[in-house]
């Protein structure tokens, strides 16, 4: 039974030259499953109000420190001269900005429960399923230096993907989404638990080992523009692609490139 | 491929229901083992209730981080004018000697102290970080009494869980639960960095409660209240805080 299925719908795994070719639109398997689009879209909306809550944080103390401590009256690693929500920052604007930390700080802790979750939902199913394995590990060929040079080149030059790649990522895609899954996000939340006055009394090595409660601070802002880089990546890429065979693909699972349709 | 995503969708809204089942069960165990903050309700309730009942299982004995003499910060930030209130103007011109701290509620012994009361009682001192929900911080040694002690004085009743703690400032006050008023850093706080807390900091008396964010320790307190449940106070959601929209548990 497994067999004939095999037969019929070509694993998600293989390798990009045969797929898009072999399948019969009629019985075209997801491009992604069910539960990848899913977790996809939730982190996007977590993301995005992690994102404008954070930027509501920032604004109260745009400033940016090394160490254990630091205020107005020690010197900042860097800070932003932009207009601050509280009286303390004196960035030479003659108004202050609205008090937005109340709900910001409500919703960052919330989009990051649900974000978190959702994470670990993803990570572990994908482990069970092959995901990582079929998906987003690199094919031992794909990571020389000439074949990643090439991938790169043809980036480069802007160049429309093949078909095949509406049926399987690139090597560059690959590493990228390997690197945002498994050190980016990690990294965003560690330092994020590691500003928690409650929990680094329970893990204090969470904070010691990055260098003090406002290095955390400070190396969470630059995961987090890190974060944000790979999203304007990602979102030119899909307008690249083709917007709406990449759309289609993440939400209704369906794959094939625009020009199929067009 | 039709049946599997039957199959899918049928074993999905299976654990969907377990889910939702589970979820009443765990609210129901998460109350009765104190998980569940007084600002649990509306649209963060989710985010704040996860926030709480998980440092509390993580942290209920653990200790802020300690810092060595060399690391007080050099300029302690004084964020805090004194408050302009008549009734402080008179109380700081007599020295503080007539300040008290009066406490009630579910106690044995109500009570009411003076700051020389207050410290006649073993003192002691920790070298803790405050830190602002804006971002900011310094760190200082702090010297005072354990809030432990004064509670064992007045006698807590049993079914006490919060203790309200009010500033001399009108609509300024907060609550904590009875893990942090009885964690041995937890202090009614009279001394910094060796001398007498400055009124920028909170003097002449500040709660200091070292796992939660700043505006959890309180200034200029004067009355403190153990309660079985903050439904009795203000909009009943545990503080000043979440009724200016701050969340009540300030740990992160």
């Amino acid at each position: 039974m497994a067999e004939l299925e095999s037969v019929q719908v070509p694993p998600l795994g293989v390798s990009v030259a045969d797929s898009a070719a072999v399948v019969p639109a009629s019985v075209a398997p997801s491009r992604h499953s069910a539960l990848v689009r899913v977790t996809h879209w939730i982190t996007t909306l977590c993301f995005l109000a992690l994102l404008v809550s954070g930027v509501e944080i920032l604004i109260s103390h745009p400033r940016f420190y090394w160490g254990e401590t630091g205020n107005v009256l020690t010197t900042p690693l860097f800070q932003f001269r932009i207009p601050s929500s509280r009286t303390l920052i004196q960035n030479g604007y003659g108004y202050v900005l609205p008090d937005q930390n109340g709900w910001s700080r409500y919703l960052h802790f919330q989009a990051a429960w649900i974000v978190v979750l959702t994470g670990l939902l993803y990570a572990i199913s994908g482990f069970f399923t092959g995901h990582f394995r079929k998906n987003l590990l690199p094919g031992k060929r794909d990571v020389s230096w000439r074949a990643l040079r090439a991938t790169i080149a043809s980036h480069l030059r802007f160049a429309r993907p093949s078909a095949a790649e509406a049926w399987s990522y690139n090597v560059l895609q690959r590493l990228s989404y390997l690197f945002v899954i498994f050190v980016l996000f990690p990294l965003v939340v560690w330092t994020g638990l590691a500003m928690s006055p409650a929990f680094v009394s329970a893990f204090p090595a969470s904070v010691n080992v990055l260098g003090g409660q406002q290095s955390a601070r400070t190396l969470h802002f630059f995961v987090s523009i890190a974060l944000v880089l790979f999203l304007l990546v990602h979102v030119v890429m899909i307008f690249v692609a083709g917007f709406r065979s990449r759309m289609r693909a993440m939400i209704t699972g369906r794959a094939g490139t625009d020009l199929e349709r067009t | 491929m039709k049946d599997i995503s039957r199959r899918k969708l049928i074993l999905g809204g299976l654990a969907a229901t377990a889910g939702v089942s589970g979820l009443g069960v765990a609210a129901r165990i998460a109350q009765k083992y104190g998980l569940i903050p007084p600002d649990h309700g509306g649209i963060y309730g989710l985010g704040e209730t996860l926030n709480y009942a998980s440092q509390r299982l993580l942290t209920r004995h653990s200790l802020a981080r300690e810092f060595s003499r060399s690391q007080i910060s050099k300029r302690p930030l004084a964020n805090e004018q004194a408050p302009p209130n008549e009734s402080f103007k008179r109380l700081q011109a007599g020295g503080f000697v007539d300040w008290r701290l009066t406490v009630d509620g579910l106690v044995d012994r109500p009570a009411a102290f003076s700051l020389a009361q207050l410290k006649s009682y073993p003192s002691r001192s920790q070298i803790t970080m405050v830190q602002c929900e804006e971002g900011w911080s310094y760190i200082a040694e702090w010297i005072g009494v354990p809030l432990s002690h004064v509670l064992d004085l007045v006698g807590v009743q049993p079914h006490a869980r919060y203790v309200a703690y009010f500033s001399i400032e009108p609509d300024w006050w907060e609550s904590m639960d009875m893990a942090d008023a009885l964690h041995p850093q937890t202090f009614l706080t009279y001394g910094m960095n060796g001398d007498e807390l400055p009124i920028g900091n909170g003097g002449p008396l500040r709660m200091r409660v070292s796992r939660q964010l700043g505006y959890k320790s309180l200034k200029f307190i004067t009355r403190l209240t153990v309660t079985d449940s903050m439904k009795k106070f203000g909009k009943g959601l545990g503080s000043a805080e979440p009724e200016g929209g701050y969340a009540w548990y300030a740990g992160i």
